[in-house]
């Protein structure tokens, strides 16, 4: 298949797919259970997952990989599962796809700090090229690193994705606005620290995901362009911050809110626009719609 | 160095983040002495612990507290922070055990069941033992059995709860609920990015901070 950022370079504004994690808790994930492991015990409702944003028009989907790396697997007794969870999370989504739409293999954080010396850098290194192998093996056609907030782990996943695969690799950071037209990670990195670090560490394309819903994206997403016009950016934004009402977790920009956006992020320069928590089929049918009217 | 100098500088490195001499961070710091041999050296010089502790310790990290909470420094800065404070803390501990300098009070902390997000707690935790108080740490996914274990061990413990999802913050109502039920004069104070006054109120907790500063603050008006 034509790499992501060879479609790009033709102009393309690509849809990507919305929520997995929430979508699943809706599907009946429990409190304490392993998303990934429905990988292999459920794998019809992961599917059904993936399919759904395929029929919404996206042009690629994600993986139901997130946590699959073994740090993040050990509480859950499955560290062991690595490869054989990854490589089906990819499976799955491949089957969805086809031929026709690509699977983009997730890979979030550790949850673990390099600064305290929770881990080394080659224990994180090994962990990320333990989950990009079974992603790749699985028939992901790129890797998409995300929500990093650290950008030193950032930095080691790309490379551990580009070392041990042949695929593309996408990074994406979850940002915060911090003031006036600023704004960081949590640990403290800019979006313009985030491009000169990940374009060095070999990603092909660069963005952001999770936040604070898709207005905040438009800043962001300027701001990397302020450093670099030519790298494809990516956008996966949450349908706004979760709230607590009447008992339960809500996001709460709808749709057509979060469409409202779109031209206005993709002016600013996003290449791919998709969503992150609490975004559904039907935010990404209407971000498809609404894209295709965008002057570019 | 005279004293007020070297308590300066103590306050400075804790500030700062410099751990030790042979700490590479803060770069601007490097190969100079950092809070674990000032530490050493003030309690040499003869200056009392319970000054080092609330003119150099408390006042950093309440100087760090600050800036976290204005966004002029962010995670990493307030983590080494803390563990500069830490390593002087080790120094000072005989002392406290002793009895000379007494502690204000015991404070148990966790992050409630299926939930794993410690960095907020731990900061909490590190704040509220640099303000002078012996905290518990029960760590991350803790339920009501475990929390009411430990006050029966730690008799009239303040109890910090904390969470950071909205999907395990409706768990802080039962925990609160269970230890109410079991030990009526528990204080509680509960924290984490979801959840606000109201919703602390709404479960029948005593307090709610939306940062560490603000736990010291609730926990000192206690023992005020
Ligand atoms: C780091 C992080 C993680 C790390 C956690 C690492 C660790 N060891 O803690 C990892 C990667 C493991 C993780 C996992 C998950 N995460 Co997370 N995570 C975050 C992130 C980026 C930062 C949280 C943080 O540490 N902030 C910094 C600290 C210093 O702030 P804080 O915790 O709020 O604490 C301060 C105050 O609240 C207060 N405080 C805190 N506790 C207490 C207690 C008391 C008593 C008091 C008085 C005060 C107080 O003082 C602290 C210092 O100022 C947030 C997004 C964000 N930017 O907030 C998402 C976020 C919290 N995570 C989220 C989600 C969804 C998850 C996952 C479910 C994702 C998944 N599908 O796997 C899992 C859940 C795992 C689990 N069961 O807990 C969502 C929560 C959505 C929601 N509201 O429900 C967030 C908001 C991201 C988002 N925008 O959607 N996560
Ligand atoms: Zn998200």
């Amino acid at each position: 298949m034509q790499p992501i950022a060879a479609k790009i370079q033709l102009q393309k504004i690509l849809i990507s797919d919305g929520a997995w994690g929430t979508f699943l808790q809706e599907k009946g994930l429990a409190v304490g259970e392993c998303p990934e492991s429905w990988n292999l015990n459920r794998p019809d409702d992961v599917l059904a997952i993936a399919k759904s944003y395929i029929d919404a028009g996206a042009d690629m989907i994600e993986t139901n990989s997130f946590g699959a790396n073994a740090f993040k697997l050990t509480p859950y007794g499955l560290a062991d599962k690595v490869y054989e969870l990854n490589k089906a999370a990819a499976q799955i989504s491949r089957k969805a796809a086809g031929d026709n739409h690509m699977v983009l293999g997730s890979i979030g954080p550790t949850g673990k700090m390099l600064m305290m010396g929770d881990i080394t850098p080659e224990q994180l290194y090994n962990a990320f090229r333990d989950q990009a192998i079974g992603l790749s093996d699985g028939g992901a056609d790129a890797l998409v690193v995300e929500t990093m907030s650290d950008i030193d782990e950032a930095v080691l996943a790309v490379k551990a994705c580009k070392e041990n695969t042949q695929r593309e690799v996408i990074c994406t950071m979850t940002f915060e606005k911090t003031g006036e037209d600023a704004y960081h990670t949590m640990m403290g990195v800019t979006p313009e620290q985030m491009t000169e670090e990940l374009v060095k560490a070999g990603a092909s394309i660069i963005g952001t995901n999770c936040g604070n819903g898709m207005a905040q994206m438009i800043g962001i997403v300027k701001a990397i362009r302020l450093v670099n016009n030519t790298i494809p950016i990516l956008v996966h934004a949450n349908a706004g911050a979760p709230i607590y009402r009447d008992g339960k977790t809500v996001f709460p920009e709808t749709p057509e809110q979060m469409a409202s956006y779109v031209c206005a992020v993709i002016d600013a320069g996003a290449n791919i626009i998709g969503g992150c928590c609490g975004t559904t089929p039907a935010h990404i049918s209407l971000m498809v719609e609404t894209a295709k009217k965008c002057r570019v | 160095m005279n004293n007020d100098e070297l308590l300066l500088k103590l306050l400075e490195c804790v500030e700062y983040g410099k751990v030790n001499k042979d700490a590479p961070y803060p770069p601007q710091m490097k190969g100079q002495d950092g809070a674990d041999e000032l530490t050493r050296q003030a309690l040499a010089q003869g200056i009392k612990p319970a000054d080092i502790l609330d003119n150099a310790l408390i006042k950093a990290m309440e100087k760090v507290g600050q800036k976290y909470a204005e966004k002029k420094i962010f995670v990493p800065q307030m983590l080494v922070a803390a563990k500069a404070m830490n390593t002087a803390m080790e120094h000072l501990k005989p002392y406290f055990s002793s009895g000379e300098v007494r502690k204000k009070g015991k404070f148990i902390i966790g992050t409630v069941s299926g939930d794993l997000h410690d960095i907020g707690k731990n900061l909490v935790a590190m704040i509220v033992e640099g303000a002078g108080w012996e905290v518990i740490d029960l760590g991350v996914d803790v339920g009501s059995q475990k929390f009411i274990q430990s006050i029966a061990n730690h008799n009239g413990a303040v109890v910090g709860l904390s969470a950071l999802l909205t999907t395990t913050m409706v768990n802080m109502k039962s925990i609160v609920m269970d230890i109410k039920a079991k030990y009526p004069g528990t204080r509680l104070i509960i924290g984490g990015a979801p959840v606000n006054e109201s919703f602390s109120a709404e479960i029948g907790a005593d307090g709610y901070a939306s940062d560490p500063q603000g736990a010291v603050s609730y926990l000192n008006s206690l023992v005020a």
